[in-house]
């Protein structure tokens, strides 16, 4: 790695963006030299993978230069942006699993005969020299959903080199990866990088980042921090930065520090020794007490998602779950709702019913306490008045239909419908997501108020601030796996970034 | 964010509550316009006498739509409900004593003992099919047309080409009998409507059918046991067919294969012409009971005036196209209001 030429192969100059009203990039300078890895780094919502849909032809309407050897661009389209020596690899993979991988490798681009019939022969010969090139040795023959996932990652890759791309971005390659595999995949890059390519590489893992990049930088609120060598910077500087620790202005109240504390002589209401589940979580074991909020935090794809789910019976995993010390088995979600489990997931649409009155949306996870066999539609309305009052919902009554409140409105029905009766468990997704501030302190006082009540809550969020807002103690999980625990204990926003 | 659907909902205005109710407008306006239309071309159509020639006509098609309406209601359909109405109408008949000229290799039983086995046998044929779809996860369009001919099969081997004429009493009386005047089949239909009604609106098991079918997955993040709700609602469905088969065979006389093939259609274009929604979770036996007088009315009047009988297949299928179109166009404008309102 040489300081070679002065010319950056790519060069920003001065890019904004925004989408609706919002500003999602502000003034952003940034280039990219030939023959290195640039880490990029910041919050969600930051703006680097703005900008990375800049540079690769995604978002076309912005404002600034863009430059590459020196002559100013503009791609249309992702494919004239691949036409210039420009590709992307998403996090969300586009290969197609049912077919082989030299079909992969050249899709789109399939060799012809002369009688203009696919060259099978031909796709197979070149995809296996070209993937050998790459130091991956694999059967061009097979089909792609049956490798595992590094494979298939590495294979994407691969097709994005071979239609010639001299300028690859990275969006979170390593987050579904295990140690080994991101080993690979950093081998793979490191050859790269020599024979001159360039590579952008955008995660939430800042020791991927710090060990693979040669330079690294920094944005937050749509604006760049700062660039800087890996060398001249730790992780603890890159958590300064992303989150602004130093410049006071933003952002008072989450990134101080907050006190947990835990009633370590409360009872155990839910267990778990040794949960599994395929590649999503590992040997998970946990304990959540009577009158407690436990936090789940990790990053997208970290298992913490599908961990809930499991608590919930939606999907059948291996190892012990007790509760109140008695071991059950939650093969289906009805099961775990008699046992006085009771989850709101992370998407509304997946737990309401729109075009449903909101009398019903609130009564469907009661009927059984309420009526034997015959509905008693009068005592469902009384009970969604009383939630409408506790919980400020603004509507006109229980007979509006759901789809008619507002987001807010409706995420708060989604947690009435298990307050009726108080559960012993609560397992809240992503609780405060996409909610204005008013919103989420009424979630954080209903929460608190159950918690009172001595409910076991489990929240699992990937965004900071929502665990360090509701939980006494925080767990945080990396690829599948708890990696820390927080108790009893002060914690902060950038200890919790550190830990993940 | 605040309240923008409550706003569009009420700027809607009379427009919107039609939109938003077209699924039940639309097939009660072509209910209407059969009726006025049949009787301006036929002096004979617009009689007591046939009114109730229609009430009968339609009475085993209703009583199979009862079924269907449950499984369609859960966003499933059903393709063997006619095969299973077959084949239960013959296995009451070959436990039936037969004259002695019918060559039917048949077990005579008392009369209630070969009704329990008929409906044993339809409950049963009902129990594959909602366990292939709930617990193997199979399609039920492709489970129900594999059980369509399994029951088909069932029928042939019992049969054996011929036809079989004698039913237990009871199944004779209900099917073809009267009381003061009125056939019982149309009394068993009318019940079996009521009967389904009052489940659907007033029980749990109605309610639970309505939010399997409106959401899924919400359903089963509620704690509901979705895969009980759709196999209880095949079952249903296989149950309803084969009530229907028992008094089709005494209705029309006989019991013999392929008598109900027609009552496939005939059923679901009830159901979806009546304004169920065929991704479930709207409409219902009312829907129900106005999609079958406008098929019966259909099927009627065209008897009654003079029409080529061999356009009239080709009238009754454009009827059936109009209506799906309403229906999936009422969909389309309700899911359209509701991404306004989010």
């Amino acid at each position: 790695m040489t300081e070679s030429s002065d010319t950056p192969l790519l060069e920003m100059i001065d890019i904004s963006k925004s989408f609706g009203g919002v500003q999602a990039l502000r003034g952003v300078d940034f280039s990219l030299r030939a023959g290195e890895i640039h880490g990029l780094v910041g919050e969600n919502g930051a703006g680097k993978s703005t900008l990375m849909k800049i540079i690769a032809g995604v978002h076309h309407d912005f404002q600034g230069t863009m430059k590459l050897d020196g002559k100013p661009v503009r791609f249309r389209s992702a494919r004239d942006a691949l036409d210039a020596g420009v590709g992307m690899v998403h996090q969300e993979l586009s290969i197609v699993p049912d077919l082989t991988v030299a079909e992969n490798v050249f899709l789109g681009t399939q060799p012809k005969t002369r009688l203009g019939t696919i060259d099978w022969r031909r796709m197979v010969r070149e995809s296996r020299e070209h993937l050998a090139g790459l130091g991956i040795h694999v059967d061009p023959t097979t089909i792609i959903g049956e490798l595992p996932i590094g494979l298939q990652q590495l294979i994407e890759l691969a097709r994005v080199l071979f239609s010639g791309a001299r300028i690859i971005i990275l969006d979170e390659p390593t987050s579904a990866l295990s140690p080994p595999e991101v080993e690979l995949l950093f081998t793979t890059l490191r050859r790269l990088r020599d024979s001159g390519r360039s590579m952008v590489f955008i995660s939430h893992f800042l020791d991927d980042i710090l060990s693979i990049s040669d330079t690294v930088t920094i944005f937050r609120n749509g604006q760049k921090v700062i660039t800087s060598p890996v060398a001249e910077i730790d992780k603890r500087q890159v958590i300064e930065q992303m989150i602004g620790i130093g410049h006071r202005e933003l952002e008072e109240s989450y990134t101080g520090e907050i006190t947990l504390d835990t009633q370590f002589d409360a009872p155990v209401i839910m267990e778990t020794r040794g949960l599994s589940h395929e590649r999503t979580f590992q040997d998970v074991s946990m304990q959540v007490r009577a009158g407690e909020v436990l936090g789940i935090y990790g990053f997208m794809g970290c298992g913490q998602i599908e961990l809930a789910r499991a608590l919930f019976g939606k999907i059948r995993a291996q190892g012990v779950l007790t509760l109140d010390g008695k071991p059950i088995k939650l093969t289906r979600t009805s099961i775990a709702r008699q046992e006085g489990i009771a989850y709101v997931p992370e998407s509304r649409r997946s737990m309401l019913f729109h075009h449903e009155p909101l009398y019903k949306n609130m009564s469907i996870s009661i009927l059984e306490r309420i009526s034997r066999m015959l509905l008693k539609p009068s005592s469902e309305r009384e009970i969604a008045r009383g939630h409408i009052d506790n919980l400020r919902i603004r509507t006109p009554g229980p007979d509006q239909l759901l789809g008619n409140l507002s987001g807010g409105n409706q995420q708060k029905v989604a947690l009435a419908k298990w307050l009726t009766h108080a559960p012993k468990v609560l397992i809240l997704s992503e609780p405060t997501r996409g909610m204005d501030v008013g919103a989420k302190e009424d979630v954080v006082r209903i929460v608190r108020g159950l918690r009172d009540k001595g409910i076991a809550v489990i929240v699992v969020s990937t965004e900071p601030e929502t665990v360090l807002s509701l939980a006494d103690r925080i767990l945080v999980m990396k690829k599948g796996e708890i990696v820390r625990e927080f108790a009893g204990d002060t914690v902060s926003k950038d200890r919790l970034l550190e830990a993940a | 964010m605040s309240d923008t659907g409550t706003a569009t909902a009420r700027a809607g205005g009379v427009g919107g509550w039609v939109r938003g109710q077209l699924r039940n407008i639309a097939p009660f306006a072509t209910l209407l316009f059969l009726v006025i239309f049949f009787s301006f071309a036929s002096e004979s159509f617009f009689t007591v006498v046939n009114f109730a020639n229609i009430l009968n006509q339609v009475s085993i098609t209703a009583i199979i739509a009862v079924g269907l309406t449950f499984v369609i209601l859960c966003a499933e359909i059903d393709l063997s409900v006619a095969a299973i109405a077959n084949v239960t109408g013959i296995v009451v008949a070959f436990f039936t004593l037969q004259e002695s000229y019918v060559n039917i290799a048949n077990l005579p039983l008392p009369g209630l003992v070969a009704v329990l086995i008929a409906l044993l046998i339809c409950f049963a044929l009902g129990m594959v099919t909602a366990f292939g779809v709930t617990f193997i996860g199979i399609p039920s369009f492709i489970m129900t047309l594999a059980m369509m001919q399994i029951a088909d099969g069932m029928s042939a081997l019992f049969v054996r080409g011929q036809i079989a004429y004698a039913v237990p009493d009871i199944v004779l009386t209900l099917g073809s009998g009267s009381i003061f005047g009125v056939p019982w089949i149309v009394i068993v239909a009318g019940l079996f409507l009521l009967v389904a009604h009052l489940v659907l609106t007033y029980t749990r098991f109605g309610r639970y059918v309505y939010m399997v079918g409106g959401n899924r997955e919400a359903a089963e993040y509620s704690g509901v046991n979705v895969k009980f709700i759709i196999g209880a609602v095949l079952v249903i469905g296989a149950v309803c067919s084969g009530v229907a088969g028992m008094l089709g065979v005494a209705y029309f006389g006989s019991a013999q294969q392929n008598e109900f093939t027609t009552y496939l259609l005939d059923a679901i274009a009830a159901v979806v012409v009546g304004g169920t929604s065929l991704f479930g979770g709207r409409g219902g036996i009312p829907n129900t009971i106005v999609g079958l007088f406008v098929l019966g009315v259909l099927n009627n009047g065209l008897d009654h005036v003079q029409i080529d009988p061999f356009l009239k297949i080709l009238i009754r299928g454009l009827i059936l196209l109009a209506a799906l179109v309403i229906n999936v166009y009422a969909q389309r404008l309700r899911s359209q209001a509701e991404n306004a309102g989010d």
